[in-house]
């Protein structure tokens, strides 16, 4: 019973991902196909962007709510560089990330400053920026010479190389899967290989004993929350580049999808802590149930309820370890 | 209980473990840490079940499958950590008459009035003299040990036990305890008494018993044995110099503070350690001790005063200035601030000198690995392996990982409060001999303590704490335990 509890805890989550998998592949045949594999990786690509921010600012035990808020203010600032500004590429990319990061700087003053605790700081500024985006652009999305509140007309449009960004392809792979593999190996080397990874890990596991070690924890959490705002800055970027529109809100729904990985990743290989691969795994897990439930004719709104049940899952194995860790 | 077994993952904890307590009786239980008197000790409050054997009370076996079971049979537990038993929020009365308003068996309606009343009676029985109004909060760390006791007293226990009740408390507060151990004695119920200081054991105690690996040793009455005795019986063999006080070249001033002060803890303080010397900075709890070495460390921001290491000013604005400053701290909480229970061995070695081990900012693993294997080779931590969880160490091989990961450090100054505090014999003295060392390296050390016979043995200088203020200092050999604790309990009449 011992064993097959620590089996189950080690090594659940990546079976059940398979069996999810086999399942599906069984069902139809399109679903194992490497059009639909990499399609699931595209569709999961940025939500992976938003886990990995949500994964470090948990690293340092803290926790972020900005990042959905930060997607939305990023997709329309990058499609306003573009359609209202006509600026260069480079200036498309830079200044949502620079927003990001302020994003998380403003994150990381209320809490390490003033100390608001984590939750409920992030949760006013998820308003905030919520709040911002949409007085940006007066509540309407932008699009393609769109029409201006002094009735005149966008002069700029989506370049096609940023639209590439989201859409195209290198050597046979989706170009936003590259950019989320990529992303998803440097933040791991990052916590496993890095000594400011190894800082953040020890300032999330007891932040007075790493500070009575020696760690300079403040600054520590403040680079947390500032690479949290980067990392939902560049799934903005990538959803702009991706629908070729900044439409309004489009974070939103990416929160809880993006913590709900990270929790599921909490499970994989027993980790029982966030770390960089359980959420990849995680992300993967629900872009495979979504993709398959799809294809299963399953009505769209019976998606949250999977995923829900999926996260009590991986939650309860997980917590249950915990536990009996504790006690015993 | 008698022929208990328990092992964990293979690991056998008890070995036909046998043991009495009598109503009205004192009983110590002794052993090194990881002996196995805790897992006993959980046996009975029902925190583990046995593998094997019978827990019999008055007779009567009893099955123990939870905690709610043994305090149903009269077992009951005042443990060390004081603060995870009681709800911070609420008041000394609630928090005395816990299980009863949480339980279904008391009525809906809770009459105030009656609770505090009986709340005061049941602590003026104990002689004790506690708000009952006051929130658990704000209590001093004895006044919520009483408040656990009254507790107790209120689930009419048989059987109590105290486990290292007396760590954290001063002489006056120990004393106050034992008085009210007493009267539960008298009163008909069991004690058993877990303690590292053995003196105290033969204060109080009517019988002993000494275990070792997991099995009994030794059960006797304390009128029949000795000190020495009891330590043969712990470690196996005899122990023979607890301090191992070595001779070392005294040099240059490397730590001098200067008017120190933080609010009304820490009122104005001035020392100074040499290179080689062993300073000890002796008080009873309340004194200022850790308040001041948190000052030295950049822990805590002071009012006023200044701190020079090596001739050179320190910048104590945080703890990462100080270690550059080259003075560090081994803090008195250990599982809380002294290392990262969660984390390995290698980890929490590697914490401080991150900045050594990696190049570019990338960490060597290699280099790691070498830390790490030097440190635990050199101060004998037992581990199965430096990936091992330091949660998962003895206390003592705990508090040798929150000493070591400063040793590659090249700090010039040791700040070490209450290293022994809950720490077994043998690991003592291991640690006293690494201070020993560093002293030997050259490094000043600071050593903060209240356990008066560990200055005498180990330092050079004495320096006695009191109210905030160092108020008198000994030299090595001129002090006793008495005249310290005369200075430590009495100081500021004697300076004015």
């Amino acid at each position: 019973m011992n064993k097959l509890m620590q089996f189950t805890y080690k090594y659940g989550a990546l079976i059940f991902i398979g069996a999810v998998i086999l399942f599906f592949s069984l069902y139809s045949q399109y679903f194992f196909t490497y059009n639909n594999l990499t399609d699931i990786l595209r569709s999961i690509s940025i939500v992976t962007f938003v886990a990995l921010g949500v994964t470090i600012s948990l690293t340092v035990d803290g926790f972020d709510l900005s990042v959905g808020s930060t997607v939305s203010l990023s997709t329309v600032v990058t499609a306003t560089m573009m359609v209202w500004f006509e600026m260069p590429l480079i200036v498309v990319i830079i200044v949502p990330l620079v927003v990001g990061a302020l994003v998380g700087l403003i994150n990381s003053f209320l809490i390490v400053k003033i100390r608001i605790p984590d939750m409920l700081a992030t949760l006013a500024v998820m308003y905030i920026i919520s709040g911002v985006h949409k007085t940006y652009t007066k509540g309407y999305a932008v699009y393609n010479n769109m029409p201006m509140s002094d009735g005149s007309t966008a002069p700029g449009a989506f370049y096609e190389k940023f639209l590439w960004i989201g859409q195209g392809k290198l050597l046979g792979v989706p170009f936003p899967v590259i950019l989320m593999l990529i992303a998803v190996i440097a933040t791991h080397l990052f916590f496993k290989n890095t000594r400011w990874g190894r800082q953040m890990i020890m300032t999330g596991g007891n932040e007075e004993a790493a500070r009575l070690s020696g760690l300079k924890v403040k600054r520590v959490r403040t680079y947390a929350y500032i690479a949290s705002g980067v990392m939902a800055a560049i799934g903005g970027i990538i959803f702009a580049a991706r629908v070729g529109s900044g439409q309004v809100d489009a974070g939103s729904p990416l929160l809880m999808e993006a913590v709900a990985s990270v929790f599921v990743g909490y499970s994989v290989l027993g980790a029982g802590r966030p770390n960089v691969i359980g959420t990849f795994f995680g992300a993967v897990l629900i872009g495979v149930l979504v993709n398959g439930l799809t294809m299963l004719h399953a009505q769209y709104y019976v998606n949250d309820i999977v995923k829900g049940g999926v996260l009590v899952l991986a939650l309860a194995v997980t917590f249950m370890n915990s536990h009996r860790k504790k006690t015993s | 209980m008698s022929g208990i077994n328990k092992s964990f993952s293979g690991v056998k904890a008890l070995h036909d473990a046998e043991f009495t307590v009598r109503a009205g009786e004192i009983h110590a239980l002794l052993g090194a840490n990881g002996a196995g008197k805790s897992t006993l000790m959980k046996i009975l409050s029902g925190a583990y079940e046995a593998d094997e054997g019978s827990v019999r009370i008055e007779g009567r076996e009893l099955a123990l499958r939870s905690p709610a079971d043994a305090k149903e049979a009269g077992i009951h537990c005042v443990y060390q950590e004081v603060d995870t038993s009681l709800v911070a929020q609420l008041s000394v009365a609630e928090n005395i008459f816990l299980d009863r308003l949480a339980t279904a068996k008391h009525r809906a309606w809770v009459k105030w009035g009656h609770l505090y009343e009986e709340a005061e009676k049941l602590i003026a029985d104990l002689g004790l003299s506690v708000p009952v109004r006051k929130k658990a909060a704000d209590l001093t760390l004895a006044e919520k040990q009483m408040v656990l006791i009254a507790r107790v007293m209120a689930n009419e226990a048989k059987v109590v036990v105290f486990d290292e009740p007396t760590a954290p408390l001063s002489i006056e507060e120990t004393e106050q305890l034992f008085r009210i151990m007493d009267k539960l004695k008298s009163s008909g119920i069991g004690l058993v008494f877990i303690s590292h200081r053995l003196h105290e054991v033969f204060q109080i105690c009517d019988r002993a018993t000494v275990m070792r690996d997991g099995r009994m040793i030794l059960t006797e009455p304390t009128s029949a044995i000795d000190t020495s005795d009891i330590i043969q019986a712990m470690l196996g063999r005899s122990l023979d110099d607890e301090y191992p006080k070595r001779e070392v070249p005294i040099g240059e001033v490397v730590l001098s503070a200067k008017d120190l002060a933080l609010g009304s803890r820490v009122r104005g303080v001035d020392l100074e350690v040499r290179r080689g010397e062993i300073v000890a900075v002796v008080g009873l709890v309340g004194a200022g001790k850790t308040e001041l070495s948190r000052l030295l460390f950049g822990a805590d921001k002071a009012d006023r005063g200044t701190v020079t290491i090596a001739g050179r000013r320190a910048n104590l604005k945080a703890p990462a200035s100080a270690v550059d400053s080259g003075i560090v701290l081994v803090p008195e909480e250990r599982r809380k601030e002294g290392i990262l229970v969660g984390e390995s061995v290698l980890h929490n070695l590697s914490v401080p000198i991150l900045g050594k081990l990696s190049s570019w900012g990338f960490l060597s693993g290699t280099r790691e690995k070498d830390n790490a294997a030097g440190v635990i080779g050199k101060l004998g931590i037992k581990t199965s392996s430096s990936n091992q969880l330091t949660g998962f160490l003895s206390g003592g091989n705990q508090q040798k990982v929150a000493i070591g990961k400063w040793l590659n450090t090249n700090a010039d100054v040791f700040v070490l409060d209450e290293p022994t505090k809950g720490v077994d014999i043998g690991a003592k003295r291991d640690i006293f001999s690494i201070i020993g060392e560093l002293a030997e390296q050259g490094k000043g050390i600071l050593y903060l303590t209240c356990e008066f016979t560990e200055a005498l043995g180990l330092a050079d200088r004495i320096l006695v704490m009191c109210d905030g203020r160092i108020v008198k200092q000994f030299l090595r050999g001129d002090a006793t335990q008495e005249n310290l604790l005369y200075y430590a309990s009495a100081g500021q009449e004697e300076l004015a």
